[in-house]
């Protein structure tokens, strides 16, 4: 049975035990460790006493202060919607180029639509607007759909071939994969496009027939039909005769949704706003 | 110790399976090389996107779980599953149970329960559920695998020549058995067909939620956790020569570590659908586990009472000491973080990954270390490891890594609470989430840094085994005893 000995470094009897040459010690509970335990139970079951805690088959133990995250959570967004009330009220009765004569509005409009437009639309547009190849900049004068406020806001809130029943739509014939025009052709009107537009060649006569109805006469674009202005070297789907050609063969058409029913009323207003001051907004 | 004889010598003939310990051993330390690369280069793909190199089966979603299977199960698992082999012998004074066929059958059913899991996560195989990703069909090769396991070191503990189980042995078969009821419980799921590799899993929503948190926290608790423990309470004694400090600690703490941990899962649901009954009590018993967590470092760091000057010489003893540091710390550090408050703060964030590698890095594989670099001697039968100096440079350099692992993380983690939770005067989010992201890369620099620095450690420490099982001896300066060093006397 049991062989106690005494560990002659600190005194301390062994358990009498030995396994592989190791041996246990009888050292009592450290008190300190023992005290804080007891602690930590007392402060869990005061804990239990205050907060909902133990569950029975249908329900559970409310607790004294009858705290609920559910409940906190909603009353803090009643916080934040009564700080906000104020201001919301004036946006909700204004138009945004009513706002934006109101530097008090303006000021409050671009706070909103900085936050708004960081956590909604920087994913696709980039930071500032910078864009990326298929999503256009926004932070140049260059406007597919239109640039002034009004034009923003109807981007914004129904999107662009979002499906939703006012939105943007168009679409550019897939010129080479349903062979509306001949190769020659298409070489052709390409290389006029990227020359600036220049030139009394082939490329001028297929453009006149076939582009000019979306891009303008002169390239420059139709913002009402969302014809890209084609004589400004910013090319949405990349420069150079290759993309043009990709581009005139089977087009790419972007998607934005519309933002209606995702942000309310007023956000759409403010980002709009936002928008709007990025760089270009006509 | 007579340094003339090998340290395996077995004075005790039984005639041990230390065969199979030598596999467990070899593949720990293989499979813990390719974890920590495999983190390296995880963390770096956070710093530089560019290194997902735009192919599927390379991006950090499918990599991720690689490395966290390979340094918890891989390496975590072959080291547990080799030392409880070696442990279970000697404090029992018996050979395995079920003998070498049995104890070779858990060994590579394990091996191939790794593979098939990398494979399938690389390919895009997985349930989708955080450290149980592997699908269906890996989970009932697992399930046979574990059960052999069982069979094997319960059956040892039944067979025994001791009169009493050994406490390193109750962490271990905890640890089994918790790890065998997780894994069954929270692997519950229906295959789409027997020859398709899709299931899905029985509960769902919040309950679904749950029972992986439950899983997910005792992986934590008794893989990472008891299991180690069970590790420490062998190998501590055993390389400082020291009785462990005490017998009544080692049974109260574990009976309260067993009974408590199991029901703090739902701190890592906080502020979610979870009821708020739930969130209390995955709190309330985070908190009332601090002491049972910090009894097992009481009686780790205790154990060296009359010791400490042994720290200097040994750094073998340093690896295992430090490890019951960052234990301490990280089990502190965890309570604190299931506090409601506090996670509001810390949850979603990077502290909660600087935190699991507080506790992964410095206690799961600096004890691991401890364990390796005293076995591989002793199982290879050589006098001594290659070079003991090397072992020193593997502590600090993989320290420094740890050191800055955690530090970036705490930074970025609490600085990317801040972020999200900040308002301007006006009422609007300061910070967008990608501004977040983006104040984090210098933090994912440093912290991919620190993962270099346990690299290299480790990969001094696969030099120095190399040179050991080959029988060499390093000549270099030894580690002088201090003149006043305590005798036993």
């Amino acid at each position: 049975m049991a062989n106690v000995e005494k560990d002659a470094l600190t005194g301390t009897e062994t358990t009498g035990h030995s396994w592989d040459g190791i041996q246990e010690l009888n050292t009592p509970l450290p008190k300190w460790w023992l005290y804080t335990f007891y602690a930590c139970i007392i402060w869990a079951v005061g804990y239990w006493v205050v907060y909902p805690a133990w569950p029975s088959l249908s329900d559970y133990t409310k607790g004294v202060i009858g705290y609920s995250s559910r409940a906190e959570h909603a009353k803090e967004m009643e916080a934040v919607k009564a700080s906000r009330s104020e201001w919301l009220g004036k946006f909700e009765e204004a138009n945004v180029s009513d706002i934006v004569k109101d530097s008090q509005l303006l000021n409050y409009a671009m706070a909103g639509g900085r936050a708004l437009f960081n956590e909604n639309c920087a994913p696709c547009h980039g930071a500032g607007g910078q864009g990326a190849p298929g999503f256009p900049v926004l932070a140049d004068d260059d406007w597919l759909w239109g640039g002034t406020l009004e034009s923003i806001e109807q981007s914004v809130r129904f999107g662009i071939r979002s499906g939703h029943e006012e939105e943007r739509v168009n679409e550019m014939p897939k010129y080479g994969v349903d062979g509306l025009i001949t190769k020659e052709e298409m070489a052709a009107v390409a290389d006029y496009v990227i020359g600036g537009l220049q030139g009394d060649g082939a490329g001028k006569t297929v453009f006149a027939e076939q582009c000019a109805a979306c891009h303008g006469e002169d390239g420059h674009g139709l913002p009402e039909m969302g014809g890209p202005n084609l004589s400004d070297g910013i090319w949405l789907f990349g420069a150079g005769k290759d993309a043009v050609l990709a581009q005139l063969n089977s087009p790419k058409h972007g998607v934005m949704p519309a933002w209606q029913g995702r942000l309310d009323d007023v956000s759409i207003k403010q980002v709009s706003i936002y928008v709007h001051s990025l760089g270009g907004g006509q | 110790m007579n340094q003339a004889t090998a340290l395996g010598t077995n004075p005790g003939a039984v005639a041990y399976n230390e065969e199979i310990v030598k596999k467990f051993v070899v593949a720990a330390t293989f499979w813990g090389v390719i974890g920590f690369i495999a983190g390296v280069f995880i963390a770096f793909q956070l710093a530089y996107p560019v290194l997902n190199l735009g192919l599927e089966w390379t991006t950090f979603g499918r990599l991720r779980p690689v490395h966290t299977s390979a340094v918890i199960f891989a390496f975590g698992g072959n080291i547990m599953l080799g030392t409880s082999f070696y442990v279970v012998q000697r404090t029992c004074r018996v050979p395995l149970f079920g003998g070498p066929m049995l104890a070779n059958i858990v060994f590579w059913g394990y091996q191939l329960v790794i593979v098939l899991a990398a494979l399938g996560y690389v390919l895009g195989i997985t349930q989708g559920k955080e450290y149980a990703e592997p699908e269906w069909y890996v989970d009932i090769i697992l399930t046979i695998v574990w059960v052999l396991y069982l069979v094997a070191f319960a059956g040892t503990l039944i067979i025994r020549k001791e009169s009493h189980i050994y406490v390193a042995n109750w962490f271990y078969l905890a640890f089994i058995l918790t790890v065998a009821v997780l894994h069954i419980g929270n692997g519950l799921a229906v295959p789409v067909s027997l020859t398709g590799a899709k299931s899905y899993t029985v509960a769902s929503g919040v309950q679904d939620a749950m029972t992986q948190w439950w899983y997910g926290h005792n992986a934590v608790g008794f893989f990472l956790t008891a299991g180690f423990l069970g590790l420490m309470y062998y190998f501590v004694p055993k390389q400082a020569e020291r009785p462990v400090y005490s017998y009544r600690l080692s049974i109260v703490h574990f009976w309260t570590l067993i009974f408590l941990y199991i029901w703090a899962g739902p701190h890592h649901l906080h502020y979610t659908a979870l009821p708020d009954w739930a969130q209390t009590l995955g709190m309330t018993f985070s908190i009332m586990l601090w002491m049972p967590s910090w009894g097992g470092m009481i009686n780790g760091i205790m154990t060296l009472s009359g010791a400490w000057d042994k720290l200097r010489t040994d750094p073998v003893l340093r690896f295992l000491v430090a490890a019951i540091a960052f234990y301490g710390m990280s089990t502190f550090e965890g309570p604190a973080m299931s506090i409601k408050a506090v996670n509001s703060l810390s949850h979603y964030t990077d502290w909660t990954v600087g935190h699991v590698h507080s506790g992964a890095l410095g206690w799961v594989a600096f004890v691991s270390f401890g364990a390796l670099y005293f076995l591989v001697p002793r199982l290879w039968n050589r006098q001594r490891l290659y070079s003991l100096r090397m072992v020193t440079w593997h502590f600090w350099i993989a320290t420094l890594g740890i050191v800055l692992y955690i530090t970036s993380m705490w930074i970025s983690g609490i600085m990317q609470g801040l972020m999200w939770r900040a308002y301007d005067s006006l009422g609007f989010l300061q910070y967008s989430f990608i501004e977040s992201v983006e104040a984090m890369h210098p933090y994912y620099v440093i912290r991919g840094s620190g993962g270099v620095l346990f690299l290299i450690g480790a990969l001094i420490m696969v030099y120095n085994f190399i040179k050991t099982i080959k029988g060499e001896i390093r000549s270099e300066p030894a580690y002088e005893q201090a003149p006043h060093a305590a005798s036993a006397s």
